[in-house]
């Protein structure tokens, strides 16, 4: 049986960071932060067609003291803001962030004073799930990505990763920093140069 | 079946004609001439009345055994962006018993955007009269419980105001520490 079967009387050795993190990996219980529309698509990723118990996220924890990764899908105001917050710091450590969505990850069409543009101005987001909505699909790859990161043992933000748009932020090694306004500036239409004759 | 439709329809519109002079005739025999400005666009008609005597005639609108508008239906308002008559409140009717509907409206100073409150005629203006002082800063005076709706409690402006920028004011809504 298992693991006795295949190694016979020989051993295995490995450090109790990797193990601690492959069991971890395998069960990361979700957080639903169901904010507006997106909710609807994560809760199909929760259910029989698309199966997140596949990956070991099927326990959607509605106490965030149980749970390990929050899934921020919804359009943020800036009044939920705070809400979302105290939410995030009543998770246990080790945690992780999926912002789902374009509102989540920007504000999406809501460019607006009420919409936070972009969740990363008051939390640290792992992965950003590009889409309105994202398929359910997208999100369970974006769970994949997850669980590769928290093999690496990476966390809180350290290194954000991108899916959905490959070409997205314009610098793939630098991952900080890149949501100011100087890449957004450069996407606006130049003005039409003028041909003299 | 067509002829019965177009029938049909006809006699709604003459009915709904009708209605509409009846109701211009008594607010105007009630409230005087001079009070009463209506005007009546594709079958539908507005009302403006000043804002002193707004009370009355929704008391009257409605507690009328004939016109029974029993129902607000909505109650929003409006920025004009002129210094004269800058902010309105516009109040749509209907009534359960004629299935008819008017609209009411009248307007406030830029100085002074104070008016009374109709949510002693119609429970359900509460709400709406908060949102639209959360939304324009329009207050109802003798409102029972005038707070802010839908933005926080501590912010300090009216964001449906011609004035306010889109993105908002930086600094007015605080998020919390990263
Ligand atoms: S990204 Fe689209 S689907 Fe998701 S919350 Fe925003 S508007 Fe709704």
């Amino acid at each position: 049986m298992g693991l006795e079967h295949a190694l016979g009387d020989s051993f295995l050795t490995t450090q109790i960071d990797v193990a601690i993190n492959w069991c971890r990996k395998n069960s990361l219980w979700p957080m639903p932060m169901g904010i507006s529309c997106c909710a609807i698509e994560m809760m199909a990723f929760a259910g029989p067609r698309f199966d997140a118990s596949r990956f070991g996220s099927e326990v959607f924890r509605f106490s965030p003291r149980q749970s390990d990764v929050m899934i921020v899908a919804g359009t943020t105001t800036y009044k939920m803001a705070k809400v979302v917050r105290k939410i995030y710091d009543q998770m246990p450590d080790p945690k992780w962030v999926i912002a789902m969505g374009a509102c989540t990850s920007s504000g999406g069409m809501y460019r607006t004073y009420s919409v936070v543009q972009g969740i990363d101005q008051f939390l640290p987001v792992d992965l950003y799930v590009a889409g309105c909505p994202p398929r359910p699909d997208n999100l369970l790859n974006a769970l994949i990505l997850l669980q590769q990161k928290v093999q690496r043992g990476e966390s809180r933000g350290n290194s954000p990763s991108y899916i959905g748009e490959a070409k997205f932020p314009p610098e793939a090694d630098t991952p900080k920093g890149w949501r100011t306004s100087a890449p957004l500036a450069q996407n606006q239409p130049q003005p039409l140069p003028i041909i003299a004759g | 079946m067509r002829l019965w439709r177009r029938t049909s329809l006809n006699r709604c519109r003459l009915l709904q004609v009708s209605v509409n002079q009846k109701v211009i005739e008594q607010l105007k025999s009630r409230f005087g001439e001079s009070n009463i400005e209506a005007n009546e666009f594709r079958d539908e008609l507005t009302v403006v009345v000043p804002k002193e005597i707004i009370v009355d005639v929704c008391r009257f609108l409605k507690d009328d055994s004939t016109l029974k508008f029993d129902l607000l239906a909505d109650l929003c308002g409006i920025d004009m962006y002129t210094p004269a008559k800058r902010f309105g409140v516009i109040y749509n009717l209907y009534s359960l018993t004629s299935h008819h509907r008017i609209r009411l409206k009248t307007f406030v100073e830029e100085e002074n955007p104070k008016l009374p409150t109709v949510s002693t005629v119609w429970a359900t203006a509460n709400w709406h009269e908060r949102e639209t002082y959360d939304m324009f800063g329009i207050i109802f005076e003798g409102h029972p419980d005038l707070r802010r709706m839908y933005l926080p409690d501590e912010f300090e402006h009216h964001p449906l105001r011609k004035d306010f920028p889109l993105m908002g004011i930086p600094g007015s809504l605080p998020l919390p520490k990263k």
